[in-house]
């Protein structure tokens, strides 16, 4: 059983450390020094899939190619989630920062951090930031240069390589896989793309040491996470804490003492019931999360919260393979008759078979990830889809 | 017309004239004009000798490219579960008593057009809009009063 309480931590936010010394001291380790940490500290991505960041700009590194980037995903969307807007306007000294020190360990000129258009009024404030944080690398010698490109309001684009795509002036739509954005990312080349906070904490992971991260989390979830609380809570807002609590203490801490269910991890995250709510630890090896938790009391309707998500796919779907275009629509389409009486309870078995369909159908995480809300929430819920 | 030409030109001159400048173009079009017409895509797409067909399809992608005329000011309300269950079905329903519009439409002035929107990322604040790139977080039926009041007089 998890021996991992909550605690709180605060390593992202903290000011007491100079963006410019960490950044002259990360320059002057070499790139070998710099990935050895990363990949010692047992960071995984922050943005939910959970790859070892290590690894990722490793085999980047390995790569033989004349160009290679770095790019930083503010794409933001999932449902719930705010964490990347609240570092963004925090800390983005430290995100260029993380962006500088992968760009060194894979050998990239350029670096590109994709901003979702929802955050335009982001733009001018981080425009200035990153003109600051020029003028150090200026100061160093250093030749990285960072671009800012803006999205236009596509969930899909936070996938990596309909991220690619976008930057590239196209439709949003995933590519297939492989080749892995470490072969072939933006512009088909060799690309390294994390999330916002997997950066920050790569660059904190330089500061502190990868003694210190590991000392955090568990062993398949080291360190610490920033979770978007949102929902029934008396105190919504980001929280910086270590991985691998049980959703228990989570719900004592955050919840208003009624509470039924959290979603882990957005939309395309996990329904836990409040059965549950012990045995489920918050990480890789229980249930993972973006980041984002959003907290439902007994008064809510999980019927309402499912066909939320719902529309939510069918509307953000690129539309490009059958299983995400037709499915999204027939799984919302289906519970709506259910619950009108026009089919049978016994037709939500029908549904969840569609939805496991497309967890192995579909072409991208999108698709493949509709099956997790929908299948936690009908399975602990079905009663509340029917009546 | 020949103001789009002219926009057309000056965006392109900012931002380059390969299928990476497409989408800053396309994004300066809407904050300038609040919409893309076709005549602007078709502009889009001699400027920089690519197919008509690739400026549509890249356009009418994006949610926040805007193919339709619209307003002035554009509302996009966030339609996520967590600022529903803050209360944005009464601002929704404000928001069309006030404009006389429902979602989707746009004000016989050509002033406003009321829009939903997926999480726009302030779940702990909601109920949250944007009015064009403006964000509006916590707002109640008597604020949204005072924000449109104000726009109105714009």
């Amino acid at each position: 059983m998890p021996d991992k309480k909550l605690k709180r931590v605060d390593l992202i936010f903290s000011e007491e450390c100079s963006c410019k010394d960490v950044l002259a001291d990360g320059l002057k380790s070499s790139k070998e020094e710099i990935l050895q940490k990363i990949l010692d500290s047992g960071l995984r991505g922050r943005g939910g899939a959970g790859f070892p960041t290590g690894l990722k700009w490793k085999f980047t590194a390995q790569e033989e190619s004349d160009e290679k980037y770095v790019v930083c995903n503010a794409d933001e969307g999932e449902p719930g989630t705010f964490k990347d807007r609240e570092i963004l306007s925090r800390v983005p000294l430290k995100v260029f920062g993380g962006m500088t020190m992968c760009a060194k360990v894979i050998g990239a000129k350029h670096g590109y951090l994709y901003l979702r258009g929802e955050y335009q009024f982001l733009r001018k404030d981080l425009q200035k930031a990153l003109d600051k944080f020029h003028s150090y690398l200026k100061e160093m010698n250093h030749d990285f240069q960072i671009h800012i490109l803006m999205g236009s309001g596509a969930y899909i684009c936070g996938e990596e390589s309909a991220l690619f795509e976008s930057m590239e002036g196209k439709r949003g739509e995933p590519r297939n896989k492989p080749p892995y954005p470490t072969v072939a990312g933006f512009r088909n080349k060799p690309t390294v793309i994390n999330n916002v906070e997997t950066l920050v904490y790569s660059f904190m992971i330089i500061r502190i040491g990868a003694k210190k991260f590991q000392e955090l989390g568990t062993a398949d979830s080291r360190g610490s996470k920033v979770f978007s609380v949102s929902g029934d809570t008396p105190i919504p807002g980001i929280y910086e804490l270590e991985l691998g609590m049980p959703l228990g203490d989570f719900v004592e801490e955050f919840g208003d003492g009624d509470t039924k269910a959290v979603q882990v991890g957005g939309a395309a995250g996990f329904c836990v019931p409040r059965k549950k709510f012990k045995d489920t630890i918050i990480g890789f090896e229980g249930v993972p999360t973006g980041g984002s938790m959003m907290i439902f009391n007994s008064s809510r309707s999980m019927y309402n919260v499912l066909k939320n998500y719902v529309e939510f796919f069918e509307e953000e779907s690129c539309g490009q393979c059958t299983p995400c275009r037709v499915g999204c629509q027939q799984l919302k389409l289906g519970i709506e008759a259910v619950k009108k009486g026009e089919k049978s309870a016994a037709y939500l078995d029908t549904l969840q078979k569609l939805a496991e369909t497309m967890k192995v159908t579909a072409k991208c995480g999108l698709g493949q990830s509709v099956a997790n809300s929908f299948s936690s929430i009908v399975d602990n819920f079905r009663e509340e889809m029917i009546y | 017309m020949p103001e789009i030409k002219e926009l057309v030109k000056q965006l392109a001159d900012k931002h380059g004239r390969t299928r990476e400048s497409l989408l800053p173009i396309l994004q300066g079009i809407v904050s300038e004009d609040r919409y893309i017409s076709d005549f602007a895509m078709t502009e889009v797409a001699r400027e920089l000798d690519m197919s008509a067909a690739l400026v549509y399809g890249t356009a009418t992608f994006y949610s926040f490219l805007d193919t339709q005329p619209r307003g002035e000011y554009v509302i996009r309300l966030c339609r996520t579960i967590t600022c529903d269950m803050q209360g944005k079905k009464q601002i929704l329903k404000t928001l069309e008593d006030l404009l006389k519009i429902k979602v989707g439409e746009t004000t016989k002035d050509n002033k406003f057009t009321l829009l939903e929107t997926n999480c726009l990322g302030w779940c702990h604040k909601g109920p949250a809009m944007l009015i064009n790139d403006e964000i509006y977080t916590e707002i109640t039926p008597e604020k949204v009063n005072e924000i449109i009041g104000e726009y109105m007089k714009k």
